[in-house]
């Protein structure tokens, strides 16, 4: 049998970002729920977050912010060999999103899978991108975290309403001379599965309907002081693991992109390790909320952005969420 | 080696400071933490992974709903660093 040869590394071409048209604030949710501006603000660092409209759907965000990395990256669609849509809210079992994703972008060559993995899709996707390349499976990879959140949040939870938001973020991987990514830091604690979970669930509904009987809308549901503290006492070594095996120090950290899961999470960790001044910390959170498997390339494309960030600077990057399931590398900023 | 409760009451009122920005004269034994103190339950998360280290015990999950009044958390510090 033959074997596929691939590069000696990978590294990210170019970021892509949608951030759906409705700009949702505080007092809005408040509207619905018992809270303040000050409290959502003081205790997330949430100023405002984006809901995706009716016409903006997990498959056509991920499908934006991807053709947006492929034309920045110069990438031809038809160069394209796989397609990845790190997603939790695609409201449908199956078809998944990536195969429409592919389909829309003309990456007319590429497979295409979904890959769940909550919060930490993205990460996941990153290290399935470098496995590929390097292996030689694939040349480019075109990998999108993609949410409507809002499908699964219960306005009227004060513990969740303010928390979540919808978008998408993309990115091109594609193959280099020396590792742009690095070794992934991964784990799960399936033990820990009733912390964030989705009642009730499809079947409960299906049977319900076919008994005629009540059914409570699905919706995703949190134990938050557990899944605060299992972040902020956790993850920190996953992050230690994840920039020894680069080779990587703190001190030489262009940025820390964790997922902005809750402000004081993001800077939690960043105390935890003991980041230089120099070291710019990601809080996109403040104006897109939870997002995901889609908050951490739309952190990234920010940071980009406002030129907080040099092209060839190393970053951390750090997924963690539902599952309970983690996943950490740094990477070059493209 | 088990410290006093007098030399808790300030590490907690240091680490109350640090976490939630509270002076350290108001952490006083007989202080409730969500209705004097105005400490959050995610703060309380914080405050406890602070104790757990500067103290080095274990406060499990369930038992930090428990600890109502400094007063509670000191007396739950003091015990569990004498058992240690």
């Amino acid at each position: 049998m033959n074997a596929a040869s691939g590069a000696p590394g990978s590294r990210i071409l170019s970021v892509g970002e949608y951030r759906p048209a409705r700009v949702v604030t505080n007092d809005e949710i408040c509207q619905r729920i018992d809270s303040s501006d000050a409290w959502i603000r003081e205790r997330t660092g949430i100023v405002t977050r984006r809901f995706a409209g009716d016409d903006e759907t997990v498959v056509s965000m991920a499908a934006a912010a991807s053709a947006k990395a492929l034309a920045d990256a110069g990438i031809e669609p038809e160069d394209v060999d796989l397609v990845i849509v790190a997603t939790c809210s695609h409201p449908l079992q199956t078809p998944g999103a990536s195969s429409e994703v592919q389909h829309l972008i003309g990456a007319v060559r590429a497979g295409a899978y979904d890959l769940n993995a909550a919060c930490a899709g993205f990460c996941y996707g990153l290290a399935m991108a470098d496995a590929a390349i390097r292996s030689g499976a694939a040349r480019y990879v075109v990998l999108a975290g993609s949410e409507r959140m809002t499908d699964f949040i219960d306005p009227t939870d004060r513990g969740m309403a303010f928390l979540f938001g919808d978008g998408a973020g993309a990115v091109v991987v594609g193959p280099a001379d020396r590792p742009g990514i690095g070794p992934v830091a991964w784990g799960s604690d399936g033990s820990q599965s009733r912390l964030i979970y989705q009642q009730p669930t499809y079947v409960e509904v299906q049977r319900a309907l076919a008994a005629g009987s009540l059914v409570e809308p699905v919706a995703l549901r949190m134990v938050g002081p557990s899944v605060f503290r299992w972040a902020v006492t956790q993850m920190a070594p996953v992050a230690r693991r994840a920039l020894d095996l680069a080779g990587v120090r703190p001190a030489e950290l262009g940025a820390f992109i964790p997922h902005q899961a809750n402000l004081r999470i993001v800077e939690s960790l960043a105390k935890a390790l003991d980041l230089p001044p120099s070291t710019v910390i990601a809080r996109d959170i403040e104006t897109q909320g939870n997002t995901s498997s889609a908050s951490i390339p739309l952190a990234m494309a920010a940071l980009i952005e406002q030129g907080q960030v040099q092209s060839g600077q190393p970053a951390l990057l750090i997924g963690f969420g539902a599952g309970l399931t983690y996943a950490a590398q740094v990477v070059e900023i493209p | 080696m088990a410290l006093s409760k007098e030399e808790i009451l300030t590490g907690l009122a240091e680490i109350i400071n640090e976490v939630a920005g509270i002076p350290t004269s108001d952490v006083q034994p007989e202080k409730s933490f969500t209705d004097d103190l105005d400490v959050d339950s995610l703060s309380m998360v914080e405050v406890v992974v602070a104790a757990e280290e500067k103290f080095g015990v274990r406060i499990p999950d369930d038992e930090v709903k428990n600890l109502k009044t400094v007063g509670d958390a000191v007396d739950y510090i003091a015990n569990a660093t004498v058992s240690a």
